[in-house]
């Protein structure tokens, strides 16, 4: 009996049927961020832009988007490079050295944000960073240092190290050769760590929750104060807003990956 | 390549600002919230972890911790196998859509998530709503706010992090295995319980163990779908902090959920390696 017949279609409408448990329940905040109600609710019949309107000219909700891309902007590019440099110097140095320095630069994305939280938050109030701007900044920054570290890495365990042993042999200095020989043959993996740096930051809340209170107040904050308090339909809004941003993201991830290698053959 | 002294390193230099960053505003920090949780340096005392032994309340939060993320774990990887298993074996379109069913909202954000399923699952949520009106049930479900609330969102965060690992494991498959065991009478069925399965179970493992580390640390999804009645570890500690302001006993349920958390990574990093994790090949 052979069962491939009917048990690879099976599979394939299981897989569908889980692909749609992951996809459609975002969904649901496109009606109720249309819906004309003070609450969290579903449309009886009237739909309105309102909670968008609030959304781009309510100056709280306004302040946390500005205060949410200055952040993220900020970070990314802290974290890209000094997450490069190192994932770079780890290319290159002994085993045992790569090894250790690795582990620590993978223990803020490792450890559960909660304890690095409360860690951050005493630190940030001992030395005076708390609730500050570049405290926040700092802080994504060494929560998206080991994404980045990773997306690099990946790029260059593409790379043939004998680029670098040329370069040098030929007279050039470690920087020399990072700028003129590494960095543009891992072009595209420093793009997706900086993509990821900003993802990391963009969305983070749990540290950000304790090490700021009042002089930054990212997105994530003010959502999550929505949500809790179950009042403000507004996020619903952000939520739609969100989901078209992120929809737009994977499609042209999937459009530029399908269309390198048929460029580089 | 000869050994060198360190000075012959010449990229060490490279490694330096990130390290001095991470282990100065990071471990430095994460080493002083272990020193609290032994009551700090001067007055060394056991008395948080004695606390943290001997409390009921925290036993039960530890308990309904570990049950939540076991069973969400479970569903999440036995998901993600189906998924990554269908994407390994379709054509190349029908992959592609189903990628990127898994990739949005595996990129989307988390408190999306958690709204989008408040919305679903609450007392005069959609489902409640749709049930209610075509007169299957006479009251409302619970069906959030308590611990299937909980693990619908965790699941529905978790799984795609399972589909990926178990997904490159299939794609590296070779295939003349799979035949080689029709070739000699075994039928579809046993050539998968008897080859793909067992060389499919290493990845299974380490992405169950990952989803489990992850579980172990969730906060968002739980405080939300939990809604106050369903308290997790994470949340439990920053209510310890925020609310009732015991650093102490904060510090030490960190450190166990800590300890916990490296211990399961060393056993993936035993699988897989630290320098696979790093993307290195």
């Amino acid at each position: 009996m052979d069962l491939r017949g009917w048990a690879r279609p099976m599979i394939f409408a299981v897989a569908w049927v889980i692909a749609l448990f992951l996809l459609l329940p975002g969904l649901v905040t496109i009606p109720v961020a249309f819906n004309d109600s003070r609450f969290i609710a579903l449309p009886q019949g009237a739909w309105s832009p309102r909670h968008f309107e609030t959304l781009f000219t309510s100056a709280p909700w306004l302040s946390s988007i500005a205060d949410s891309l200055g952040v993220a902007l900020a970070s990314t590019v802290l974290a890209v490079c000094l997450g490069t440099a190192c994932a770079v110097g780890l290319w290159r140095v002994r085993p045992w050295l790569a090894g250790l320095v690795g582990a620590i630069m993978l223990a803020p994305m490792i450890f559960p944000p909660i304890v690095s939280a409360l860690a951050l938050y005493r630190a940030w109030v001992a030395i005076g960073l708390y609730d500050t701007w570049a405290g926040v900044v700092l802080a994504h920054t060494i929560l998206a240092i080991p994404y980045v570290i990773i997306a690099v890495t990946t790029s260059l365990s593409m790379l043939d190290g004998r680029l670098e042993q040329a370069a040098r042999s030929l007279g050039a200095t470690p920087l020399r050769t990072m700028v003129d020989v590494i960095l543009p043959n891992i072009r595209t993996g420093v793009a997706t760590a900086a993509v990821f740096a900003f993802v990391v930051s963009w969305d983070e809340i749990v540290v950000t929750m304790f090490v700021s209170s009042r002089a930054v107040y990212t997105l994530p904050r003010r959502m999550w104060d929505g949500i809790r308090e179950s009042v403000d339909p507004t996020v619903a809004a952000v939520a739609v807003v969100l989901m078209a941003l992120t929809a737009l993201g994977v499609l042209a991830a999937i459009v530029v990956t399908l269309r390198r290698p048929a460029r580089n053959t | 390549m000869a050994k060198r002294p360190l000075s012959g390193e010449p990229y060490v230099g490279f490694l330096l600002p990130a390290t001095l960053l991470v282990c100065g505003l990071f471990l430095i920090p994460i080493g002083q919230l272990v020193a609290l949780s032994f009551g700090g340096l001067e007055a060394p005392t056991l008395r948080w972890y004695e606390q943290v032994a001997a409390t009921d309340s925290i036993h039960r939060i530890l308990l309904t911790t570990f049950r939540i993320v076991g069973l969400t774990t479970v569903i999440a990887v036995v998901l993600g196998y189906a998924v990554a298993y269908a994407m390994a074996h379709m054509g190349e379109r029908q992959r592609l859509a189903l990628l990127l069913c898994v990739l949005v909202p595996f990129w989307l954000s988390v408190l999306v998530r958690a709204l989008a399923w408040l919305i679903l699952l609450r007392n005069n949520g959609i489902v409640n709503e749709a049930l209610l009106g075509s007169g299957l049930i006479a009251a409302p479900l619970p069906l959030v706010r308590n611990e299937l609330g909980v693990v619908i969102g965790m699941v529905h965060y978790l799984v795609p992090y399972a589909v990926f690992p178990i997904f490159a494991t299939m794609r590296g498959l070779d295939g003349r295995l799979m035949m080689a065991a029709r070739s000699v009478g075994a039928s579809p069925f046993r050539t998968f319980t008897d080859v793909y399965l067992p060389l499919t179970l290493p990845a299974l493992f380490g992405a169950g163990l990952l989803v489990f580390v992850f579980g172990l640390g969730f906060f968002v999804t739980p405080a939300i779908l939990g809604g106050g009645r369903v308290v997790m570890l994470s949340e439990y500690v920053s209510i310890s902090v925020l609310q009732t302001l015991r650093w102490g006993l904060a510090a030490a349920l960190s450190v166990v959920l800590l300890v916990a958390t490296l211990a399961l990574i060393a056993i993936v990093s035993r699988v897989t390696g630290v320098r696979r994790m790093l993307g290195a090949s």
